[in-house]
């Protein structure tokens, strides 16, 4: 099960610069594990007391993982994510 | 760092910043990859449809990265307005900063510098506010 996961500019220095990367797992959940695995602290930029950050977005394919069921969201061997900061501010 | 920016884009934003008044406006510069070229202005949505907080929506954020990423472009400025507060960078700006490739440009249009507005830009990196120049071009 390969997934392509695709590194915003801000958490490249976790993955040497990398754009894409590949990562193994079923769900959202375990591809970010083994993605920590890979790339030693990353997990904890996109989770936050075991849940999603709030200002991370993360889609499988072009679907926002919210309305996936967040990290139990299912992925498939050729799908790929993206994770992206939220533009935001106050 | 320097901003360099077309009058035609300020005026824009500032155009934006008064339509969209109470709501913070928000949206981008984008130019090609490694220019430093703010050369394509588009104007967001501020979901948050809020006086003192703005946000991209999720579909769209996503829809302008693939649109730049096909173009070969990136995000070369993103810009909101604050509407009763200084064009300073406020703390959730800060904490939220995300593009550290980016100048974060804030307009003020509040009141009591009416009808003086402000433009201004700034890098946010690792949460460190620097200040830039701007330069406008006519």
């Amino acid at each position: 099960m390969t997934i392509e996961v695709r590194i915003p500019t801000i958490l490249r220095p976790y993955t040497k610069d990398q754009k894409s990367v590949h990562a193994e797992g079923a769900s959202l959940s375990a591809v970010i594990s083994n993605l920590d695995s890979q790339y030693a602290g990353i997990a904890e930029r996109l989770l936050e007391n075991g849940a999603l950050r709030r200002f991370i977005n993360i889609y499988v394919n072009d679907e926002d993982v919210r309305f996936l069921g967040s990290l139990e969201a299912q992925v498939r061997d050729g799908d790929s994510i993206t994770i992206l900061p939220a533009v935001a501010g106050g | 760092m320097t901003l360099e920016i077309s009058r035609e884009f300020v005026d824009a934003i500032l155009e934006q910043s008064r339509s969209e008044y109470p709501d913070e406006c928000c949206g981008v510069i984008v130019g090609p990859v490694g220019a430093n070229k703010a050369q394509r202005l588009k104007p967001m949505i501020n979901s948050a449809h809020s006086p003192t907080f703005y946000e991209f929506d999720p579909k769209d954020l996503l829809a302008l990265y693939r649109e730049i990423d096909d173009n070969d472009e990136e995000i070369v400025v993103i810009y909101h307005s604050h509407t009763e507060t200084e064009a300073y960078p406020s703390r959730t700006d800060i904490a939220y900063a995300g593009e550290p490739g980016a100048h974060y440009v804030l307009v003020s249009t509040r009141k009591e510098i009416a009808p003086a507005t402000e433009f201004r830009s700034y890098r946010i990196i690792d949460a460190v506010v620097s200040e830039e120049p701007v330069i406008i071009l006519d």
